[in-house]
């Protein structure tokens, strides 16, 4: 695109100013329009909203910089992103990539030519149920193989919209195949805000104390102590957040519920604004979810006709409360609750420094409770029944239901909620899964798992997830979901702190070095102490989680790595005669001194 | 260890510029008392061609060509503790600026399009060192056993790690003599 297209800028971008408004918040949702404008952020554009939030223009790049999704170089007219996780590896994502890089005569990660396509990798995008899976511009593809990708190829040859490209490569299926309390019965609409009404604040909030419900997303903090913490918070303005950056590779459960079950997530956000004293609420959806976002205004609006949101809920005076939506651009870190606040202000994703938790200084430097979209959901069901019925599921210690989102070698991946305490192997038998070898539970920030643990129960006493499966059989190799999330850890490690972001890249090398069949006794050693110093310096839990895959495959799985290794105690990284094969050629040398013995 | 018998230590520069050793020198006075415990091998000071058998040796500067891979490998076999000093034996430095452009284009740019050179042509006398593919940091290549991050690491960081080790200590340096901005 030449400049002088660009002298039109103030003109291109009044709507997008129009509809965001001019608070340096919105930075993030201002540039994620931009690059669907430009396809990528021109740095006239930089200069103009720096000027119109009142921020400096470094602040802006920073920005630009930091999320996967938006650009300083353009990334064609159209942008093909394959999901990269591993159980779409499994599926044959490396293949496809190739296949489709070969049909377009372009290289992974370039732009073509003539500025029509660039085609790259991605973090997973939540379709693992349903992969391979790729976005393009930002809209998701799912079931992907070489006839889609004819049809893709054509289709973007022949420049036709994405808006026009047949629906069925965007179809996206719920799949769910078991469900309890939360995805069983159907909710109506305001039942559950009607209920806590009723029942008043104070009786509601001691109601999800006695039912012990715990934080859906994975750490499992008491959701009672976090609301009542935020109540009592002295503040300008209390926020509610709910957390739908489903960021973790194989999670997709927060998918289902956002397109089926929108209105209980909601509501369960409405409840804790009334509890917690809120006015406003943000609904952060990955950038990845998009395409979920016109299904959930529309069920904004439905709920604000109905008066289940906006001013006077349900005739309540004072009881005032609206929720936004606010877009994520492919970034992991976000999933953290700290860096979710840093990139709801229009910032950087970064960690925050805690404490100050988020309960006393969140969103804007106030009061602000952020929760995971599966535990508002558990909200709305407490409060339109109560905490007896609640914990009727569950053990002890993990009250309720747990929805997980299975997949990789199984007939049925999809949706299965579970009462909490399931263990693995009832679980392989519902999604007909045979000849398991390890799983994978809550992603590669999680715990790999062999078959002599499969008596183990998904509960938070003893296998904690955010709901992530992930199967493999006896024919896959190990080594690579290892390799897998050593390579996902260094590409979304958020560069703040040292020992995350230089362990990851020592531990994708060494894993790497391996894989090639260049290690060592020393490297595995290596591996176990780099990941020991992520463990217990790293600035946050992407970094404290980061070693987990390999840790456990090297404790685990030593089959996996054991052939591959070689018997020195030290070994090259790399082929060194190889590394002399440019120079021979160039020089024409193949004397004795040409090479390495 | 008896009263007597002086450490050997050895260095060497691969690809490096030299800046390591010259830090090594700037130990100024406290050389001497060094010097009493310290007897040095290969090293540019003496220019020993060949290493024998050393205590500690260490290397400045990333590996960038075949000579560089076999004075490493002598290193390794001769040295029992080998020490990688400086940015570019460790993470290959400022010579791997050349990492990020194809070795023929390198080649190409200095020998062929250079202007003044009467007919000129790539050099392929068996006698050079023919180059890798990329400069890699030393530890790619062989064991390492301390790291002495600086560019350059400087005279007293130098000095305390050379005093630990040789008083058979674990070298300890405190966040000052690491801290470089």
């Amino acid at each position: 695109m030449d400049s002088c297209e660009f002298s039109q800028i103030e003109q291109q971008l009044s709507p997008v100013f129009e509809q965001h408004g001019y608070e340096a918040q919105k930075l993030l949702q201002i540039l994620l329009d931009v690059q669907e404008i430009y396809s990528f952020i021109p740095d006239e554009a930089i200069t103009y909203i720096a000027n119109l939030l009142s921020v400096s223009r470094v602040s802006v790049k920073a920005v630009v910089d930091f999320y996967s999704f938006l650009s300083f170089k353009s990334v064609g007219e159209y942008r093909v992103l394959f999901s990269d996780n591993i159980t779409d590896q499994m599926l044959g994502k490396n293949e496809l990539m190739q296949y489709f890089c070969k049909k377009m005569w372009l290289e992974p990660g370039k732009v073509s030519e003539d500025n029509l396509l660039s085609v790259d990798s991605t973090s997973c995008t939540g379709m693992c149920d349903q992969g391979p899976a790729a976005l393009v511009n930002g809209w998701p593809l799912t079931n992907l193989d070489q006839q889609r990708l004819d049809l893709i190829a054509k289709l973007i040859r022949d420049r036709n919209p994405v808006s026009t490209w047949p629906a069925m490569l965007f179809e996206v299926k719920d799949n769910i195949y078991r469900s309890e309390i939360l995805l069983g019965k159907p909710s109506v609409a305001g039942a559950a805000i009607k209920a806590t009404l009723e029942r008043g604040v104070a009786a509601t909030l001691s109601e999800i104390e006695a039912s012990k419900l715990r934080g859906r997303g994975g750490a499992g903090y008491s959701t009672a102590n976090k609301w009542s913490s935020c109540r009592t918070s002295p503040g300008t303005a209390h926020y509610i957040v709910c957390n739908a950056d489903e960021g973790e590779p194989g999670t997709f459960k927060d998918r289902v519920l956002l397109n089926s079950y929108a209105d209980l997530v909601l509501e369960g956000m409405t409840i804790a604004a009334k509890i917690i004293g809120a006015t406003q609420g943000f609904l952060y959806l990955r950038g990845e979810y998009r395409y979920l976002r016109r299904k959930l205004e529309e069920v904004l609006a439905q709920r604000r006709t109905a008066g289940l949101l906006g001013r006077s809920i349900l005739g309540e005076l004072g009881f005032d409360f609206d929720i936004e939506i606010h877009l994520g651009a492919g970034a992991y870190i976000c999933g953290e609750e700290s860096a979710l606040i840093e990139s709801l202000e229009g910032k950087s994703g970064r960690p925050r420094n805690r404490p100050p938790f988020p309960v006393t200084h969140g969103y804007l430097d106030q009061p602000t409770v952020v929760d995971n979209v599966e535990t508002f959901a558990c909200v709305s069901k407490i409060a339109e029944y109560d905490s007896a019925w609640f914990t009727a599921l569950g053990t002890a210690q993990s009250s309720g239901s747990k929805i997980l989102s299975i997949s990789g070698d199984c007939a049925r991946p999809g949706i299965y909620e579970y009462p909490f305490g399931v263990a693995l192997y009832e679980i392989f038998d519902d999604c007909g899964a045979e000849d398991v070898h390890a799983v994978q539970v809550s992603g590669p920030s999680g715990t790999l798992v062999s078959c002599k643990e499969f008596r183990r129960r998904i509960c938070f006493e003893d296998l904690p997830t955010a709901g992530a499966l992930i199967i493999f059989n006896r024919e896959r190799d190990i080594l690579q979901v290892a390799l897998n999330s050593a390579h996902f850890f260094a590409y979304e490690s958020c560069g703040f702190c040292t020992p995350c972001r230089v362990g990851t890249q020592l531990q994708k090398k060494i894993i790497d070095k391996i894989s090639d069949g260049y290690g060592t006794a020393y490297d595995l050693e290596e591996l176990k102490y780099i990941g020991h110093i992520m463990r217990t310096m790293s600035h946050c839990g992407l970094g404290h989680t980061a070693a987990n895959q390999v840790i456990d495959m090297l404790d685990k799985f030593p089959d996996a790595y054991k052939n591959k290794l070689k018997k020195l105690v030290f070994e090259p990284a790399f082929d060194l005669d190889r590394a002399l094969e440019k120079a021979r050629k160039i020089t024409g040398r193949d004397d004795k001194l040409a090479h390495f013995p | 260890m008896s009263e007597d018998r002086k450490i050997k230590l050895a260095t060497c520069s691969l690809a490096g510029c030299f800046g390591c050793h010259m830090s090594l020198l700037d130990i100024d006075e406290k050389l001497f008392p060094l010097l009493k415990k310290v007897e040095f091998d290969r090293t540019p000071f003496t220019d020993i061609k060949k290493c024998g058998s050393c205590d500690i040796g260490i290397v400045e500067g990333g590996v960038s060509n075949v000579e560089n891979v076999h004075v490493l490998k002598e290193f390794r076999k001769h040295c029992k503790v080998l020490v990688a000093m400086g940015a570019c034996a460790i993470t290959g430095g400022v010579p791997s600026l050349r990492n990020n452009i194809d070795l023929w284009d390198c080649f190409q740019e200095i020998y062929l399009y250079e202007g003044g050179l009467e007919g000129s042509q790539i050099p392929n006398d068996p006698e050079l060192p023919l180059p890798l593919d990329k400069v890699y940091p030393v530890y790619e290549v062989v064991k390492i056993d301390y790291f002495l991050p600086g560019c350059p690491p400087s005279a007293d960081t130098i000095w305390k790690f050379l005093t630990d080790l040789i008083a058979g200590r674990e070298p300890k340096l405190s966040y000052e003599m690491l801290h470089y901005d």
